[in-house]
């Protein structure tokens, strides 16, 4: 038998050969396909014919300058904005584009915004318990009660997220950079398989920003990462891949030293 | 019990739970074991005053919830408090069999005016009594329902939503003032003889209601307050606050606001059942888009997001509203609109708000 026809029949997945309703098929490496994805807005392109492919597993950081369309990106892929053509799938078989948010993050994809978006009515403990992943249709919801696994799960959460002293505060209170890591922390809850995190370190001390690069480069491999960010120094830190994104499409990919040195991008950059 | 310590964590909280009690006890106690020329008899103009007062307390701790708590400033509450309203005054109405002008055992009088042979087939069932309360909370219970599934999937928001929920109850006004509906047209139902065979102008069903009235507040009232401390309640709230974050969390918002609508409506209906028997009537007036406005502006008075707070709002505005219509009739419009431009500006918490200032200041 052939490594392929092995891999078809691999013990542990037995019907890894099919189309699985609600599993994601990572098995040609990437976990998310855009191609050829177009959204205009009155005229304006936000994307224009991106095609990007991220990894099982992979950390990516995404560049670019002001209106490149790294936000748009996110939207088409959580399924806030529909594009006007391409594709974008998750895994080989989930096709993101005939799903709406909410099945869209139960699937697996969960996002940090770029304005750190927690709830300020309710307290750090109960913005990671509405994160947590567990069924979230409205009548298991209201009669839903923590179990200790799960109160163990967001008190590890607090804790990565260096939090736990403010289990019980008002999230309103917090600062920005503690609500950033509260939203991450969110994330986290939500056990996704991607994670799609817009500008994290905005608003944090520099101690602040070192952990957030341990902690996003400890979870990559577990799960896949796509990090947009303008502070190049934190991207130098955590970054194995980079894509520069320009006018809505992709300019170039490579290690960080590729592309900064790359002169496409310098002109980009300095508008030269 | 659990239900219990939930509603006693806040103090403003306890004091309005203990009130309400001892009205719900006491004035129909006294009516019952007191002679009428006795100081602690209630007249039966101020019981089913009081009566009244609960049902609209009622009515407005219905769109708190969804107001205050999920965010959704619905301007057509009223229509689901008249819906109860007409299920209980439909039941009344086959009550009165042959005691009617016309004598008729089946039909009404008003179709008998009408000139209509056979009863319409939305009238059976509301002999029975059983029926007729089921009616009371599925009636306005559907409408919510089909009305909020087809408004929030299409994620109509904000002002539409609020503009919608207006035309809904104005549209339901001019339809219940036809008399081809069936509904007795402008007049409504009314001329009421008895109640699960009770005397309905009797002095001990009056105080009967009241009671009635006040254990549905309260019971209500922790039964709401229970909903807002789950974790339904917190993701209603979160959709107050942030309605598109909500839906990357996985929830789907719209099956959770359709929750809390629907959930609402039926309270409402319950307390348009209550109010109907207690005024004698229901008419097509009840559906005015105004008088759902007053609803908000009570909610907006008692401090809007603490479900007492409207309780508080209710009795304090109608009771002014009583007092001032007697003392100046057409300034009443006229207070009710400054007032809302007043708290809007001056108290955006309400009384409960300006309370829990004074009580932080004296602490302070």
């Amino acid at each position: 038998m052939n490594s392929f026809a092995e891999n078809l029949f691999n013990e542990d997945d037995k019907v890894s050969s099919l189309v699985v309703e609600g599993k994601v098929d990572t098995r040609h490496g990437p976990i998310l396909y855009m191609e050829d994805v177009s959204v205009s807005f009155d005229g304006f392109k936000a994307l224009n014919k991106l095609s990007l492919f991220i990894d099982a597993g992979e950390l990516r950081c995404m560049i670019g300058p002001n209106g490149a369309g790294k936000t748009t990106m996110m939207d088409v892929i959580t399924g806030k904005t529909k594009p006007d053509t391409g594709s974008v799938f998750f895994g080989q078989t989930i096709d993101l584009l005939k799903m709406d948010e909410p099945a869209i993050a139960q699937a697996g994809i969960c996002r940090k915004f770029q304005k750190p978006s927690v709830f300020d009515a309710l307290s750090v403990f109960e913005n990671l318990e509405l994160a947590l992943k567990t069924n979230k249709g409205a009548w298991n919801t209201l009669f839903f009660r923590l179990n200790s696994e799960q109160s163990d799960r967001i008190g590890d959460v607090m804790e990565t997220v260096g939090l736990s002293a403010l289990a019980h505060s008002r999230a309103g209170i917090l600062s920005h950079g503690q609500k950033q890591w509260l939203e991450i922390g969110m994330l986290l809850m939500q056990e996704p398989k991607v994670m799609l995190v817009d500008e994290p370190i905005a608003g944090m001390t520099h101690q602040e920003i070192e952990r957030t690069a341990e902690l996003l480069l400890s979870l990559q491999g577990e799960r896949s990462l796509v990090v947009v960010e303008h502070d190049m120094e934190f991207v130098r830190s955590i970054a194995q891949k980079v894509t520069v994104l320009h006018e809505g499409g992709v300019l170039t990919e490579g290690t960080m030293d590729e592309v900064q040195n790359d002169p496409r991008v310098i002109q980009v950059y300095l508008g030269g | 019990m659990k239900l219990l310590t939930l509603a006693t964590q806040d103090k403003t909280c306890t004091t309005v739970l203990m009130l309400l009690a001892a009205v719900t006890v006491v004035i129909p106690l006294c009516n019952v074991l007191t002679a009428v020329d006795s100081p602690l008899h209630f007249s039966a103009y101020t019981v089913s005053l009081v009566g009244k007062y609960l049902t609209f307390a009622l009515l407005g701790m219905s769109l708190d919830l969804v107001w205050g708590y999920c965010g959704i400033l619905a301007l057509g509450h009223g229509a689901f408090f008249a819906l109860g309203g007409y299920a209980m005054g439909m039941y009344l109405m086959r009550q009165i069999g042959t005691r009617g002008v016309y004598g008729d055992p089946l039909l009404p009088d008003f179709m008998i005016f009408l000139n209509w042979k056979e009863l319409p087939w939305y009238w059976f069932g509301f002999d029975n009594f059983g029926f007729a309360l089921l009616m009371v909370v599925l009636a306005p219970g559907a409408l919510a329902f089909v009305f909020g599934w087809l408004a929030f999937r299409s994620r109509v928001t904000g002002v539409y939503l609020s503009i919608i929920t207006q035309a809904l109850t104005y549209a339901l006004l001019l339809a219940f003032f036809r008399n081809e509906m069936g509904f007795g047209g402008n007049n409504g139902l009314t001329d009421f003889k008895d109640i699960l065979g009770f005397n309905i102008q009797s002095e001990n069903v009056r105080s009967m209601l009241l009671f009635l009235s006040g254990s549905a507040l309260i019971i209500s009232f922790l039964l709401c307050r229970w909903i807002a401390g789950t974790k339904l309640g917190r993701v209603v709230t979160a959709v107050r606050d942030q309605e598109s974050r909500v839906r990357f969390l996985g929830y789907r918002v719209e099956m959770f606001k359709l929750w809390i609508f629907v959930f609402a409506a039926m309270l409402a209906g319950v307390a348009g059942a209550l109010y109907v028997p207690q005024v004698g009537i229901i008419n097509p007036s009840e559906f005015t888009p105004l008088n759902s406005l007053e609803i908000v502006v009570w909610v907006a008075m008692g401090g809007r997001g603490t479900l007492y707070g409207a309780i508080i709002g209710a009795v304090v505005v109608n009771y002014s509203k009583t007092v001032l219509t007697g003392l100046m009739p057409d300034a009443w419009l006229f207070i009710l609109g400054s007032l809302f431009v007043v708290i809007t500006v001056l108290l955006p918490d309400g009384i409960v708000g300006l309370m829990r200032r004074n009580i932080r200041g004296k602490q302070v």
